[in-house]
C-alpha cells in the first residue's frame, strides 16, 4: 500500500501549524522549545516525503543537516533556558519582559 | 606669440600661487614662530606676486593683444561652461601691478605697524588672502570667477574690518562696523549676480570675449535688456566703489587697522567697481542711458563726499570721505566714456591715497607710542597739532601726499584728475561743474586737514609725546610719495603712455587733448581753496579746547556736511527700521500660522508612535504572533498579485 | 551505488576557511595557553586572520569560481563579484567590530576568550551566505551566523537584561529559523531541487507550493534582516546586548541576511518576481514607516539606533524590490549596504566612547554637552547622523539617491514617496541627537582609545568619500550585481 504524497505534506503542515501554535500560545520555555523541534521535524518529515516521491536521495540528506542544526539550537537553547533560569528563578517567558516600547 | 612670452606666461599661475602659499605657511606654523616672521613671509610672497606682475607686463610689451590663460574647468552644467580661464591683458595686467605694488609696500609698513599686536599673524593671513581674491577679480576672463575674486575681497574686506573685534563702540563698534560693510555690499552683489544672469539668459555664455562679441550683435543701442544689464551692474560697482547710495558703509570701515584702510578701502578692492565697468565697457557703450547715469552718480558722490570731508575731525574719516569723492571722479570719467582718465586716475589714486592713509597711520601709530591708547582720541585731529617737528618724515610725505590730492601740478593727481575734469568739460557740462566743485572741497578739506594735524602747537599731551615711526614705515612711505610725485608721467599730455597702453584693450580713439582752462581753472581753484584753509587755520592756528572756525563760518550748512547729510539716518529709518518691522510681523505671522500647523503636525506624529509603541509590547508570544500575521500577510500578497 | 568525491577548490572558499579556521584557533589555544594570554592575544588574532581573508578576497575580485558540485547537479558554492563584494562587506565589518571591542571589553568587565572566537564564527556564516547556491546551504550558513550571535547576545550574564535579549533572540530565531526550513522542504517538493539554478528552472511551474515555499522564506530572511513585522526583537535585542554586539549584529547580521535573499529572490525566484515584488514591496514600506516613526520617542540610543537599523532594512528592502525592473536595483542595495556599514558602525563606535559603565550612558540625555566634551567625536557623530539621514555630502545620501532612483526605474513610484517622506521624518531623530550634542550642557567622560579613534577616522574618510565621489563607487557595486545575476542566469 503506498501513501500518496498529499497525505505527508497535510501531516507535516498539521505537525507544523501544532508546533507553531505552541510557541504561540505556550509560556513554558522548555514547552516552546519543544514545539520549535516540532515544527523542524515536521519539515523533516516533508524533506523526506519529498524525496521518496520525487526519487530523490537529495532530501533524506537535507534531513540530516536540519537535525545536526538542531542538536546545535538546542545545545545553545538549553544552556540560555538554565542561564536565566538561575538568574530568575522561573521559565515562565511571560516575565522575560524586562525591555519594551 | 614667441617664445620668450609663452615662457613668461607660463609664470602666471605663480601670481596666485604666491600669496597662497603664504597664507598657507602662516596658517600651518603661525602659532609656533616669532611673530615678525608672518609679515616677512606675507611680504615675500607679495614681492614675488609683484614680481610675476612685472614678468606679465614685460610680455605684454612685446606683444600687447594680450592672452587668456586657461588653467581647468570649473564648472560644466548643461551649456554652462566655466573655466578657470585669466585675462592676461594690458587693463588687467595695470591692475595686477597698482595691487601688488602696493600691497607689497602695504604689506612692508604694516610689519612695522602691526608690531606687539596679538593676532598679527591672522592680520597677515588675511591680508594674503585678500591679494589671491583680488587679483582673482582683476585677472578672470569670465563673470563668475570675477565674482568669487569680487566675493573673497568682500570678504576679506569684512575680516579686515572687524579685525579688532572687541574693540569700538560697546566693544561691538568694530564688529558692527565690518558687518554693515558686508550686509552694504550684498545689495550691490544681487545686483552683479542678476547682471550675470541676465546675460547668461540672453546670450549664453559669461565668457568676457565672447559676451562683449555677441553683444554687439545681439542688443541694439539702447535696448531696455542691456540698459537693465548695465545699470545692474552699476548697482554691483556702487556697492564695491561706494558710491551713492551704497557709500555708507565705507567711513565705518575705517575701524579696521591703518594699513587695511590704505590697502583695501583706499588703493585696490573700492576701485574694483571702477574695473567691473571698464572691463564690461563694451556693454555700456551699447546703453548711452546707462552711462549718463554712471557719470551722474560720480559726479554726485564726488561733490557729496566732499562737503562731508570738509567738515570732519577724524583723521581717517575725512580721508574716508575723500576716497569716496575721488572714486566718484573715477566713475565719473568711465561714465563719459573716458576709460583711461578714470583708470589713470585710480592708478595714481592709489598712489597718493595709500601714502596719506600709511602716514595718517603713521601719525595714529606715533601718538599711540606716547603712551595714551583710546583710538577715538589718537585720530582726532582737535587733539593733534604741531606734529611738523616730532614727525618730520611723516609730515613731509603727507604733504605731498595732500598736494597731489588737491590737484597742485606737477604732481601725479594734477594729471590725472585733469583728464577728468577735460573730458567732463567736453562731455556734460553739469557733470563739470560739480567735479570742479568737488576739486575745490578737495584741495580745502586737504589744507585744513595739513594745518590741523602737523601746523601750530600741540593741542593735547598725546601729541606732544609724539615721535617718528621706524624705517621700516617710513621706506614704504618714501617710495609712495615718489611715485605721487612722478605718478603723473604715466600720461602726460600729448604723450599718451597709459592712453596707448590701454588703448589695446579699450579701443583706441580716446587720446584727449591738452585743455589749457581746464587746467587753469582747476589749478587757480586748488590754489584759492589752499590759500582759504591758510586763511581759516593758517593765520591764528587753533588753540587747545578752540572750536573749528568753519562751524561759524557754515553754521548749519557745518552741521549738515559733519552728519555726513544724515544719509546714515536716512537708511536707518527709510529702510533698516521698517525692514525690521516687516521682519518683525513676519516673523510672529510665521509664529501664528507656521508654528501651530508644525504643532498639530508634531502631535499626530507623537500620537501615531504612541499607538505603534505600544504594540512593542516586549512580549515573545506577541512577537510571534507578528511574525506570523506577517507570514499571512504574504502569503495573501503572493496568492492575489 | 558508486560514490564520487566532489572536485573541491580550496582557494575559493578559503576566506571563509581562514576566518572559521581562526575562530577553531582561538578554541584550540585556551587548551593550551593561560586564559589570560588567549584574552591578549585573541584581538591580534582575529585582525590577522581577517586580514588575510581580505587580502585573498581582494585578489579573487573579478574572478568567477565555483565549487563542491557534486556529481550532476549544480555547485553548491559559487564565487562571484557580488559573493566578493559582500565578503569585503562583512571582513570589514568584522574589523571595525574588533577595534571597538578591543577596549570596550575589558573596560565594561566582559573580556571572555570566547568573544571574538563566536564572532569569526559567526562572520563565517555572513560569508557563506552571499556564497551559497543551494539553498540548503544558505540555511547552513543562516544557522552559522545566527547560533553565535545567540550566545553573544547574552555575553553580559548575569546582566538580566542581556540574558532576556538572548533568550528572546534564540526562540524567535528557532522560529524562524524552523519556517524558513519548513519554506525550504516546500520549494524542494515543488521543484525537485535544493539548487539554485534548478530551482530558477522549476519554480515557475510549482504552483501554491511554490509560493508557499516562497512566502516561508521571506518570513526567515525578513526576520533576519529585521523588516516589518518580524522585526519586533530587534529593539529588545539590540539594548540587552552589550553594544559592540549590538553594533556587529546590527551590520552583518543585517547584510547576511541581505546577501543571500537577494541571491536567492533576485535570481532563483527571479521568475516568480512579478509575485513577488508587491509583497516585499508592501514589508519594505511597513518598515520604513513603523522604523522610522517609533525611533521618535526613543530615549535610549541603543533602541534608536535599533529602530534606525529597521529603517534602513526598508530601504535595502525598497532597493530589493525594484532588482526585478529595474538594472540598477540590486547594484542600489549593494551600494547602500556598503555606505550603511561604515555609517552605523561609526555612529556605533561613539554609542561605545559614551557608553560609561555597562548599559550607563546609553540613553539619548547622555549625549548632551558631547560637542563640549569632544568636539571632534561630537562633529564626527553629527556626521554620521546627516549620514544616516541621507543629507548630502555622505555615503548614505549616496545610498539613498541610488535606491531612490532604482526605486522610481522599476515604476515603484508609491514606495518612493514613501521611502522619501520616511527620510524626512527620520532627520526627526537623527539631527536630534546632534541638537542635543551641541545645544545642552553636560556631564560625563568619553572613552577613547586609538583603536576606536582609529575607527571612526576610517568610518568617517569613508563616508565622505562615498558622499563625495559616489560614481566610481558605484560602479564597483554595479560590477558585482551584474556578475552576480549573469552567471546565475547561465546556472
Amino acid at each position: 500500500m503506498t501513501v500518496p504524497v498529499e497525505w505527508y505534506v497535510a501531516l507535516s503542515a498539521i505537525l507544523f501549524s501544532i508546533g507553531a501554535l505552541g510557541v504561540l500560545l505556550r509560556r513554558n520555555a522548555i514547552i516552546i522549545f519543544m514545539s520549535v523541534e516540532l515544527m523542524l521535524n515536521a519539515a523533516n518529515l516533508l524533506f523526506v516525503a519529498f524525496s521518496r516521491y520525487l526519487g530523490d536521495l537529495d532530501g533524506q540528506v537535507l534531513v540530516f543537516f536540519v537535525i545536526t542544526v538542531a542538536a546545535a539550537e538546542v545545545a545553545v537553547g538549553l544552556a540560555l533556558i538554565v542561564v536565566i533560569f538561575r538568574t530568575k528563578q522561573s521559565i515562565n517567558i511571560d516575565e522575560i519582559n524586562l525591555m519594551k516600547g | 606669440m614667441d617664445a620668450l612670452q609663452k615662457l613668461m606666461f607660463n609664470f602666471f599661475p605663480l601670481l596666485f600661487l604666491f600669496p597662497l602659499a603664504g597664507l598657507l605657511l602662516n596658517v600651518a606654523n603661525g602659532r609656533f614662530w616669532h611673530k615678525p616672521i608672518a609679515g616677512i613671509i606675507a611680504s615675500s610672497a607679495a614681492g614675488l606676486s609683484f614680481v610675476v606682475a612685472i614678468l606679465q607686463w614685460v610680455a605684454l610689451l612685446r606683444q600687447p593683444d594680450g592672452t587668456v590663460i586657461i588653467l581647468g574647468t570649473w564648472l560644466q552644467v548643461g551649456t554652462l561652461n566655466v573655466p578657470f580661464a585669466f585675462q592676461v591683458d594690458t587693463l588687467s595686467v595695470t591692475m595686477m601691478l597698482v595691487v601688488t605694488g602696493i600691497g607689497t609696500l602695504i604689506h612692508l609698513y604694516a610689519i612695522g605697524y602691526m608690531y606687539g599686536d596679538p593676532g598679527v599673524t591672522r592680520f597677515f593671513v588675511y591680508l594674503n588672502l585678500f591679494l589671491v581674491a583680488m587679483l582673482l577679480l582683476v585677472s578672470a576672463a569670465n563673470y563668475p570667477l570675477l565674482f568669487v575674486g569680487w566675493e573673497g575681497v568682500g570678504l576679506c574686506s569684512y575680516l579686515l574690518i572687524g579685525f579688532w573685534f572687541d574693540r569700538g563702540e560697546g566693544g561691538t563698534g568694530n564688529a558692527n562696523a565690518g558687518r554693515k560693510a558686508f550686509v552694504v555690499n550684498r545689495v550691490g552683489d544681487l545686483g552683479l549676480i542678476l547682471a550675470m544672469g541676465l546675460l547668461f539668459w540672453q546670450l549664453g555664455t559669461l565668457t568676457f570675449d565672447d559676451v562683449f562679441a555677441q553683444a554687439t550683435a545681439v542688443f541694439p543701442v539702447g535696448s531696455p535688456l542691456i540698459v537693465a544689464i548695465t545699470l545692474l551692474l552699476l548697482l554691483g560697482a556702487a556697492g564695491k566703489s561706494a558710491q551713492i547710495p551704497l557709500f555708507i558703509w565705507l567711513p565705518d570701515a575705517m575701524a579696521g587697522p591703518t594699513p587695511v584702510s590704505a590697502l583695501i578701502h583706499a588703493a585696490t578692492m573700492v576701485t574694483a567697481g571702477i574695473y567691473l565697468i571698464a572691463r564690461s565697457h563694451v556693454l555700456f557703450a551699447l546703453a548711452p542711458v546707462s552711462q549718463t547715469a554712471v557719470s551722474l552718480i560720480g559726479a554726485s558722490t564726488a561733490l557729496l563726499a566732499a562737503t562731508i570731508a570738509t567738515a570732519q575731525f577724524d583723521i581717517k574719516r575725512v580721508l574716508a570721505y575723500s576716497t569716496i569723492s575721488q572714486l566718484g571722479f573715477m566713475v565719473a570719467a568711465i561714465g563719459m566714456g573716458a576709460y583711461v582718465a578714470g583708470i589713470f586716475h585710480l592708478i595714481t589714486h592709489a598712489f597718493f591715497k595709500a601714502l596719506l592713509f600709511l602716514a595718517a597711520g603713521s601719525v595714529i601709530h606715533g601718538l599711540e607710542h606716547g603712551g595714551h591708547s583710546d583710538p577715538v582720541t589718537l585720530q582726532d585731529m582737535g587733539q593733534m597739532g604741531g606734529l611738523r617737528q616730532r614727525m618730520p618724515i611723516t609730515f613731509a610725505v603727507y604733504l605731498v601726499g595732500a598736494l597731489a590730492l588737491a590737484g597742485i601740478p606737477p604732481l601725479a593727481g594734477f594729471f590725472s584728475k585733469d583728464e577728468i575734469l577735460a573730458a567732463a568739460w567736453q562731455a556734460n557740462r553739469a557733470v563739470y561743474i560739480m567735479l570742479t566743485l568737488a576739486a575745490f572741497a578737495t584741495a580745502f578739506y586737504m589744507g585744513r586737514q595739513v594745518w590741523l594735524v602737523f601746523m601750530g602747537e600741540a593741542r593735547s599731551e598725546t601729541a606732544v609725546s609724539a615721535h617718528e615711526s621706524p624705517p621700516i614705515m617710513t621706506i614704504p612711505l618714501l617710495i609712495l610719495a615718489a611715485l605721487a610725485i612722478v605718478g603723473g608721467g604715466l600720461n602726460l599730455p600729448g604723450v599718451h603712455t597709459l592712453g596707448h597702453w590701454l588703448g589695446h584693450t579699450l579701443g583706441h580713439g580716446e587720446l584727449l587733448s591738452f585743455n589749457a582752462t581746464v587746467a587753469l581753472t582747476a589749478t587757480l581753484l586748488a590754489l584759492l581753496a589752499v590759500g582759504l584753509a591758510y586763511w581759516l587755520y593758517g593765520r591764528h592756528p587753533l588753540g587747545a579746547a578752540a572750536t573749528d572756525p568753519l562751524t561759524q563760518r557754515l553754521g548749519p550748512l557745518f552741521v549738515l556736511f559733519n552728519q555726513g547729510w544724515w544719509v546714515n539716518e536716512m537708511v536707518e529709518w527709510g529702510i533698516k527700521r521698517p525692514f525690521c518691522h516687516l521682519s518683525t510681523v513676519l516673523a510672529h505671522s510665521d509664529e501664528a500660522i507656521f508654528a501651530w500647523a508644525e504643532r498639530q503636525l508634531v502631535h499626530t506624529v507623537q500620537r501615531g508612535t504612541a499607538v505603534l509603541r505600544r504594540t512593542q509590547t516586549g512580549q515573545l508570544n506577541w512577537n510571534v504572533a507578528g511574525i506570523i500575521v506577517g507570514l499571512l500577510l504574504i502569503w495573501l500578497l503572493l496568492r492575489f498579485s | 551505488m558508486e560514490f564520487v568525491t566532489p572536485t573541491i577548490n580550496i582557494l575559493i572558499v578559503l576566506p571563509v576557511l581562514l576566518v572559521a579556521g581562526g575562530g577553531a584557533l582561538l578554541m584550540l589555544l585556551e587548551l593550551f595557553m593561560a586564559e589570560e594570554r588567549v584574552k591578549q592575544w585573541a584581538p591580534t588574532l582575529a585582525i590577522i586572520v581577517l586580514a588575510l581573508a581580505f587580502l585573498q578576497t581582494i585578489g579573487l575580485w573579478g574572478q568567477t569560481h565555483t565549487t563542491f558540485t557534486p556529481e550532476g547537479s549544480s555547485p553548491m558554492v559559487i564565487l562571484d563579484n557580488f559573493a566578493t563584494f559582500l565578503n569585503v562587506i562583512f571582513l570589514l565589518t568584522g574589523f571595525f567590530t574588533v577595534l571597538i571591542s578591543v577596549n570596550y571589553l575589558p573596560r565594561v568587565g566582559l573580556n571572555r576568550s570566547e568573544y571574538y572566537m563566536l564572532m569569526l564564527f559567526s562572520l563565517s556564516g555572513m560569508m557563506l551566505m552571499g556564497m551559497a547556491n543551494d539553498l540548503i546551504l544558505v540555511f547552513l550558513a543562516l544557522e552559522v551566523l545566527s547560533i553565535p550571535l545567540y550566545i553573544l547576545a547574552g555575553l553580559s550574564r548575569p546582566r538580566p537584561e542581556s540574558e532576556e535579549s538572548a533568550m528572546k533572540y534564540f526562540f524567535l530565531g528557532a522560529f524562524s529559523s524552523a519556517i524558513f526550513v519548513f519554506g525550504i522542504a516546500l520549494t524542494y517538493g515543488a521543484t525537485g531541487s535544493t539548487a539554485l539554478p534548478a530551482v530558477l528552472a522549476g519554480v515557475s511551474n510549482g504552483g501554491a507550493l511554490a509560493l508557499a515555499g516562497v512566502a516561508m522564506m521571506l518570513v526567515g530572511f525578513g526576520f533576519k534582516v529585521a523588516a516589518a513585522p518580524f522585526h519586533m526583537w530587534t529593539p529588545d535585542v539590540y539594548e540587552g546586548a552589550p553594544t559592540v554586539v549590538t553594533a556587529f549584529m546590527s551590520v552583518g547580521a543585517k547584510v547576511g541576511g541581505f546577501a543571500a535573499m537577494l541571491r536567492v529572490f533576485v535570481s532563483a525566484f527571479g521568475s516568480l518576481g512579478q509575485t513577488w515584488v508587491p509583497a516585499v514591496a508592501v514589508i519594505a514600506a511597513i518598515t520604513l514607516i513603523i522604523g522610522n516613526v517609533v525611533a521618535i520617542v526613543q530615549p535610549n540610543i541603543k533602541r534608536m539606533l535599533a529602530y534606525s537599523s529597521i529603517a534602513h532594512a526598508g530601504y535595502i528592502l525598497m532597493a530589493v524590490a525594484a532588482s526585478v525592473n529595474s538594472p540598477d536595483g540590486v547594484s542600489a542595495a549593494l551600494f547602500y549596504m556598503f555606505a550603511y556599514l561604515f555609517t552605523n558602525l561609526g555612529a556605533f563606535a561613539i554609542a561605545i566612547a559614551a557608553e560609561r559603565k555597562l548599559g550607563e550612558g546609553v540613553m539619548l540625555d547622555d549625549y548632551k554637552g558631547l560637542a563640549k566634551r569632544s568636539p571632534l567625536l561630537a562633529l564626527a557623530m553629527a556626521y554620521f547622523m546627516l549620514s544616516l539621514t541621507g543629507i548630502p555630502p555622505t555615503g548614505g545620501f549616496s545610498g539613498k539617491f541610488f535606491v531612490f532612483r532604482a526605486t522610481l526605474e522599476a515604476g515603484l513610484v508609491w514606495l518612493a514617496v514613501v521611502g522619501v517622506i520616511t527620510s524626512v521624518v527620520s532627520g526627526y531623530y537623527y539631527l536630534r541627537v546632534v541638537y542635543l550634542m551641541y545645544m545642552y550642557d553636560g556631564e560625563g567622560e568619553l572613552h577613547t582609545k586609538p583603536a576606536l579613534l582609529t575607527a571612526v577616522a576610517l568610518t568617517v574618510l569613508a563616508t565622505l568619500v562615498l558622499g563625495l565621489l559616489p560614481g566610481a563607487w558605484y560602479e564597483i557595486t554595479k560590477q558585482a550585481a551584474l556578475q552576480g545575476l549573469q552567471v546565475l542566469a547561465g546556472g
